[in-house]
C-alpha cells in the first residue's frame, strides 16, 4: 500500500492524481510514495456528528508533505515552477492531540469507515487508507 | 441589449414541511405567477433548481412534473443541479435563457425536501459530492467549515467569538422574516456554549437542514411593464459563476474562496459596478466561517478582515453593509435548491422597497450562492430599473 502524489513533467504534485495536472494541463506521469515521509498539520478539525458508518467522534486533518526528491521528469522546467509541497486529508488516529504546525505521519487503516453505511456505492471507490499519528 | 427583468418572485415557508418536493416546487411557481399575473400557458422556459431529489425522496423528473402540475406544457423544462448552488446556477440559467431571446417568459423554481431524513443522513448526501479520497475518511462539508475556520483564526488572529456574532446577527434578521425556519434571537453566550460539531466551530455555527421552495419569474425589461407595472420590477445587471478545486485539500490558500473571486469579478464587469456599489447582501452562511470568506472574496473587505466588520456592526441591518437581512441560511433554513433562488427573492423585496421590518435602503444587490465548500459559486448582482 502506498500514499501516491502525482507528478507532471513540470513537476507540479498533487495528492489525489487527475485526469490531467490541474495546474498545467499535461499528463501526470509520475507517483511519489509518501506513505514512509512525515508531514505538517495545516489545520484539524473533530467531527462529533458524523454520517452513517463513519466513527463518531471523527478527528481530521489537512497536512503538508514536504518533497525533498530531486525531480526525474523534464529538464526544461524553470526552477521556481515545480511545487516542492503537496497536501492531503485524513482521519487523525485514535485520541491523537494535535495543534497546527506538529508533525505526524502516516498509519496504514484497511478500512476508514463502513463501506456498506453510507450513500456511495462501494464499489465505486476505496475505503482503505491512512490515517496521521503524531510522531 | 434588453437587459433581463425579474417581474415575479415568490418563497415558501421555510422549515419542516408536510408537503414533499413536488408540492413545495408548485406551491411556489403558482405564487409566483399570480405575483406577476401571469398565466402558465405563457411560461416558455422552466427551470428547476435542485441538488438530490433522487437521493431525498426517489422522485426524480421533477421539472416535467411541475409543468404539468402547473399547466404550463409546453415549456420547455431543464433541472439545474449545482448542489448548494443549484439556486444561483438557476438564476444564470434563467438569465440567459432571456437574454439569448430563446425565452420570453422564464420561471426558475428552486425547492429541497429533507427533514424527513436525519441531519446525519442529510449529511451524508451532501457529502456525496466529495471526492473519494475525502469521502472515505468520512469528511463532510461541515468538517471543512471546522478545518477552515481554525485556520482562518489562525491566520488573521481572529476571535472565536467573532464567528458566533455572525449567528447571533443573523439570528436576529430572521426574527423579522415570516418565512424563516428559526424566528429566534440567539445570545454570544448561547452560541459558544452550544455543542461542538466540528472543532472549533459549535451548533449554531451551522445551519439546518430544511424544506422549502422558491420561484422567480424572469423576462425582457420590454416586456416587464405586462407582468410588473410601474416599474415594480428589478433588473439582473450582472451574473456569473466559477468553480475551484474538487479536492478542498489542493488550494493554494484554504481560507481563499476562488469561485467567489472569480464570480464577483465577473459579475462586476457585467453589471458595471464595484463592491462600494454594493448596498444589500446575500451570502451563503451556510457555515458562519461561510460569511467572512464570501465578504472577503467579492471585494467588500480585504482578506482577513472580514472578521472585523461583523464586530464593529458594519453588515448589521443598520450598518454601513447589512449582510443577510433575511436572516441568512443560518436562521432561515437551507433547503438545497431552494437558497440561492430565495437569496434573490429577498434582494427583490429589499430594492422594491417590500421587505418590511427587514427593510434597507438600498438601489443595488448582491447575492452569492456556493456549491460544495467553495466548489462552485455563482455571483447575481440585482438593482432598481
Ligand atoms: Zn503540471
Amino acid at each position: 500500500m502506498s500514499l501516491n502524489a502525482h507528478r507532471c513533467p513540470n513537476d507540479h504534485l498533487t495528492y489525489p492524481g487527475h485526469e490531467l495536472c490541474p495546474d498545467c494541463g499535461e499528463e501526470q506521469t509520475d507517483t511519489i510514495d509518501l506513505s514512509d515521509e512525515t508531514a505538517t498539520v495545516v489545520t484539524w478539525t473533530t467531527n462529533t456528528a458524523t454520517p452513517p458508518g463513519v466513527r463518531q467522534p471523527n478527528s481530521l486533518a489537512i497536512v503538508e508533505f514536504e518533497v525533498s526528491e530531486a525531480p526525474s521528469a523534464s529538464e526544461s522546467r524553470t526552477e521556481s515552477d515545480g511545487d516542492d509541497s503537496v497536501r492531503a486529508i485524513g482521519q487523525l488516529t485514535e485520541d491523537a492531540d494535535v495543534e497546527i504546525g506538529d508533525e505526524v505521519r502516516p498509519v496504514y487503516a484497511e478500512e476508514l469507515r463502513d463501506p456498506d453505511a453510507g450513500i456511495r456505492e462501494k464499489a465505486s471507490q476505496e475505503w482503505d487508507g491512512y490515517r496521521f499519528e503524531p510522531v | 441589449m434588453d437587459r433581463v427583468a425579474i417581474v415575479g418572485a415568490s418563497m415558501t415557508a421555510f422549515g419542516e414541511r408536510d408537503a414533499w418536493l413536488r408540492e413545495l416546487l408548485a406551491q411556489a411557481g403558482r405564487e409566483c405567477l399570480a405575483d406577476a399575473d401571469a398565466a402558465p400557458t405563457d411560461v416558455e422556459h422552466l427551470y428547476v433548481s435542485n441538488m438530490a431529489s433522487g437521493e431525498f425522496e426517489g422522485q426524480t423528473g421533477v421539472p416535467n412534473a411541475l409543468a404539468h402540475d402547473l399547466g404550463a406544457m409546453p415549456a420547455y423544462t431543464q433541472r439545474v443541479d449545482q448542489t448548494s448552488a443549484s439556486g444561483g446556477a438557476g438564476v444564470y440559467a434563467a438569465w440567459q435563457s432571456v437574454a439569448s431571446g430563446a425565452s420570453d417568459l422564464t420561471l426558475l423554481v428552486g425547492g429541497e425536501k429533507m427533514t424527513h431524513r436525519t441531519t446525519t443522513e442529510a449529511t451524508d448526501v451532501i457529502a456525496s459530492l466529495t471526492h473519494p479520497v475525502e469521502y472515505k475518511h468520512g469528511v463532510t462539508l461541515p468538517s471543512f467549515a471546522g478545518l477552515t475556520a481554525r485556520r482562518y483564526l489562525h491566520e488573521y488572529d481572529a476571535p472565536r467569538e467573532s464567528l458566533a456574532k455572525v449567528a447571533v446577527k443573523n439570528h436576529k434578521n430572521g426574527l423579522d422574516n415570516p418565512h424563516a425556519q428559526f424566528r429566534k434571537a440567539v445570545d454570544l453566550e448561547t452560541v459558544m456554549e452550544s455543542p461542538i460539531v466540528a472543532d472549533p466551530l459549535r451548533l449554531y455555527d451551522f445551519c439546518p437542514i430544511t424544506d422549502g421552495s422558491a420561484a422567480l419569474l424572469l423576462c425582457p425589461e420590454s416586456l416587464a411593464d405586462e407582468y410588473a407595472p410601474d416599474d415594480n420590477y428589478t433588473v439582473v445587471s450582472g451574473v456569473a459563476g466559477a468553480t475551484d478545486t474538487h479536492v478542498v485539500h489542493e488550494r493554494d490558500d484554504p481560507t481563499v474562496m476562488g469561485g467567489a473571486v472569480e464570480s464577483s469579478e465577473e459579475a462586476y464587469e457585467m453589471a458595471d459596478r464595484e463592491p462600494e456599489d454594493v448596498d444589500v447582501a446575500e451570502l451563503h452562511d451556510m457555515f458562519t466561517i461561510l460569511e467572512f470568506l464570501q465578504s472577503e472574496a467579492v471585494g467588500f473587505f480585504d482578506q482577513g478582515e472580514g472578521w472585523k466588520a461583523v464586530e464593529e456592526g458594519v453588515t448589521d441591518r443598520d450598518g454601513e453593509l447589512p449582510i443577510n437581512t433575511s436572516g441568512g441560511l443560518k436562521s432561515k433554513g437551507h433547503p438545497l435548491g431552494a437558497s440561492g433562488v430565495a437569496q434573490i427573492y429577498e434582494l427583490h423585496q429589499q430594492l422594491l422597497g417590500e421587505a418590511g421590518d427587514r427593510q434597507v435602503d438600498c438601489e443595488v444587490g448582491l447575492a452569492c450562492n456556493v456549491g460544495g465548500f467553495g466548489n462552485c459559486v455563482t455571483t447575481t448582482i440585482v438593482e432598481e430599473p
